[in-house]
């Protein structure tokens, strides 16, 4: 069953990725490929040190553009499950933002389907990020980079 | 007859107008850029502003019903 999750505490990605692997026995030997992506708090941006960031999010909007976005992924290619998981409130470098783990039969559908899945959260999904700096200064970063230009 | 809209801020729009929402109470028939308008009058719209009907996506031409919930907010940095 496809997980959306929100958490104002810090998460370890590996270990949702395991439970919810556990959990699901209707793939069990069908999937042949897992893709993880784990995006995790830098302690510098745009040139800047970053000591905190503070992620606020839309309520209700976030879990259904986030079901959205998984449910065309599977329109597309043949996904057996995923699990998306993304952080809100107070963090810090070091500390996983989002995971978004993908589970099918071959490998292609697998990279293929998690790379749509992050590319759209990034531009869909209602977060925003304030960027609390070293000197204290704060700043909401303007715009997510294009995840396709690199 | 009147329609009782919600306005939701986010964000550095909310920072910017001082308040998370509005509650709009009004005639007739609007659409996405008469709720700015009725909420904000005087405010430009800030560029690139995203709108959003009951979460999802809408564009500014859009009507908005009786009860509907309207969201304004900033390009989005998740992920």
């Amino acid at each position: 069953m496809v997980a959306i999750k929100i958490y104002a505490e810090r998460f370890d990605p590996l270990q949702e990725v395991q439970a919810h692997q556990n959990a699901a026995g209707h793939m069990a030997g069908k999937f042949g490929a897992t893709n993880i992506f784990i995006g995790t708090m830098r302690d510098f941006n745009e040139g800047d040190d970053v000591k905190a960031m503070n992620l606020e999010h839309y309520p209700g909007m976030t879990e259904k553009q986030l079901e959205k976005i998984v449910a065309e992924a599977q329109r597309q290619w043949p996904v057996l499950d995923a699990l998306v998981v993304h952080r809100v409130g107070y963090i810090l470098p070091n500390e996983p933002i989002v995971l978004v783990a993908v589970w099918t039969s071959h490998r292609g559908d697998a990279f293929d389907s998690s790379r749509h899945i992050m590319e759209a959260l990034k531009s869909k999904a209602p977060f925003w990020k304030k960027e609390v700096l070293t000197s204290e200064d704060q700043r909401w970063v303007e715009k997510n980079t294009d995840g396709y230009k690199y | 007859m009147t329609m009782s809209i919600k306005v939701r801020y986010f964000a550095s729009l909310r920072e910017s107008l001082g308040r998370s929402e509005d509650d709009l109470e009004f005639m007739g028939i609007a659409t996405v850029s008469d709720v700015w308008r009725r909420a904000n009058a005087g405010t430009p719209m800030p560029d690139h502003l995203l709108a959003a009907v009951n979460m999802e996506y809408v564009s500014w031409n859009s009507a908005v019903n009786d009860g509907d919930e309207v969201a304004f907010f900033p390009p989005v940095t998740g992920g």
